[in-house]
């Protein structure tokens, strides 16, 4: 659904992606690891059309959408959960839905129906309806960053280290809900610094390393990767989500 | 004239002259929400809103409602000409750059109202031809209920605007994160023009409305900005309840001054006010939790 084809992304004269092609395929959870500055982020902003790629094109279900504003991209369904979580934190919990939905504000009713199904999965969201966003716990903020991107009906979610920030046992509970997500029949591109994490609810992986990717493939094929599980497993090392 | 009837004159006064504090710190409110810029050429709006309703009505003889309609509309456009020719051009600016560019729009503003209107006052005819009335032996201007009441509407529509609408709630998220907002569909640029344009209407509504009591000249707009300034930093910026009774208690602050201790110090008043805020409480008095998660 998702193609690209050597992007080539600057922050003016420092060149970020160097020729990024990926691809994602309808139902897979395809995740993207690499090490601080490795490029991860400016390759979601890219596919999100926050930042404009100088060469290469991005298609999505078989259209053209390098050029294309972010506004433009939201409506064609992708969304992106950022980094940081992002919500508007002066707003309401209940505001932040339905900017979520901005995209597809016409529809009142459906956006109502919405927000009601989110807040009966998760019942955390309810009782905070009407508080400002900003006193939210980091995870509350987190779920509330993954409820305002489904407002908009995406058929793509992008995740960009939602687990930033967050102790191990909500990062633990964020992971639960990405694999329920697709389960729903979602696909997933997840960005993640916690590379064991990621590759165990993966389909496939990409590995990226300063501007390029240098590795790819199924998710077994990467976790018994020698050099990946030198430089991103710390192998030997349990996490505690293993348990 | 007794003593009561002396109070409640410099009351009603301070009133009348706080609903357009009031309606100056809203200006600010609305382009701060959105862009977090503080827009030093609302002040100019004012004036503008002022001195073309008398190009429209003693020049043109046009009606009351056709004139104001038409100079609402007159100055909305050169409030969204500034964001588009002024603010929207800059690419990558931060909110200091822009600050510094509608200090340069106000003074350009203030010499093209100098150019057409010259340096003379102007003054306006009263909204309706009502004689003043008394109350509590205090003579009122029937031209103060018309700013009280505009000042209410507006006041009340706004609220609502950006309490219960979906463009509202947007121009809010912009403010809060432009990124975030591009990211869920929001038309970022849209809603900054948006703010400069309502933030124009409602200087223009302001200086129409007070024209008839207080004349109108071109440089009035410094002077104007800086207590409506003032208003929306006592308010906490942002807030707009807040900006409206901060907006009466500086009118009524500086009335009183002017009666009971001279109205030599009349101006310095507000300034005095905005300085105290700055230093004790920055944030201001009248906003709510809002404030404290904006990032100044």
């Amino acid at each position: 659904m998702l193609f690209l084809r050597s992007v080539h992304t600057y922050y003016d004269s420092i060149h970020a992606l160097k020729g990024i092609s990926l691809h994602v395929k309808e139902g897979e959870i395809v995740t993207l690891i690499g090490a601080n500055g490795a490029g991860k982020t400016t390759l979601l902003k890219t596919i999100c059309g926050l930042i404009k790629p100088r060469k290469g094109s991005i298609q999505f279900y078989g259209e053209d959408i390098t050029n294309l504003p972010a506004e433009s991209i939201v409506r064609r369904g992708i969304s992106l959960v950022p980094e940081g979580r992002m919500v508007f934190s002066t707003l309401s919990v209940e505001a932040n839905l339905e900017m979520g939905a901005f995209s597809r504000r016409k529809d009142k009713n459906q956006m109502k129906r919405d927000i009601k199904n989110l807040t009966s999965r998760f019942p955390i969201l309810k009782e905070r309806m009407n508080q400002l966003a900003g006193t939210l716990s980091g995870g509350e903020q987190q779920i509330l960053a993954i409820c305002r991107a489904l407002m908009a009906h995406p058929k793509l979610l992008i995740f960009d280290e939602p687990s930033m920030g967050l102790s191990p046992i909500l990062t633990k509970e964020i992971f639960k809900v990405i694999v329920g997500l697709r389960k729903e029949g979602r696909t997933i591109l997840l960005v993640e610094q916690n590379a064991r994490a990621a590759l165990q609810i993966a389909d496939r992986g990409y590995v990226l390393e300063t501007g390029k990717i240098i590795l790819e493939g199924d998710t077994e094929y990467l976790l018994n990767h020698k050099e990946i599980q030198r430089a991103y497993l710390g192998k030997g090392y349990r996490e505690v989500w293993e348990e | 004239m007794n003593d009561t009837a002396q109070l409640v004159q410099y009351i009603l006064t301070g009133i009348t002259v706080g609903a357009i504090y009031a309606l100056v710190g809203l200006g600010y409110n609305i382009i701060y929400n959105v862009t977090e810029v503080i827009n030093f050429a609302q002040g100019e709006f004012v004036v503008l809103g002022g001195l073309v309703m008398v190009f429209m009505t003693n020049t043109l003889h046009l009606s009351l409602p056709v004139g104001f309609f038409l100079t609402v509309s007159v100055v909305t456009i050169l409030g969204a000409l500034m964001d588009k020719l002024t603010i929207e051009p800059i690419k990558d600016a931060n909110v200091l750059t822009l600050i510094i560019i509608t200090i340069a729009v106000s003074i350009i503003f203030r010499g093209l109202a100098m150019l057409i209107w010259g340096r003379d006052p102007y003054a306006l005819p009263a909204f309706s031809k009502a004689p003043p009335f008394t109350l509590f032996h205090a003579i009122i201007q029937p031209q103060a209920l018309w700013v009280l009441g505009i000042t209410t509407i507006v006041v009340i529509l706004l609220s609502l605007f950006f309490r219960f609408t979906m463009m509202g709630k947007a121009m809010l998220a912009c403010a809060d994160s432009p990124e975030a907002s591009r990211l869920m569909g929001i038309p970022v640029k849209k809603m900054v023009l948006i703010s400069f344009v309502l933030s124009a209407a409602i200087g223009a509504v302001a200086g129409i409305v007070i024209t008839p009591i207080s004349l109108m000249e071109y440089d009035r707009g410094a002077l104007l900005g800086l207590k409506g300034f003032g208003a929306s930093i006592l308010g906490g910026l942002g807030s707009f309840s807040g900006a409206v009774i901060a907006g009466l208690i500086l009118g009524l602050i500086e009335s009183l001054c002017a009666g009971y201790v001279s109205s030599g110090y009349k101006d310095a008043i507000a300034l005095i006010v905005l300085l105290l805020v700055l230093f004790v409480k920055p944030s201001g008095f009248f906003a709510g939790k809002r404030a404290s998660l904006k990032k100044f």
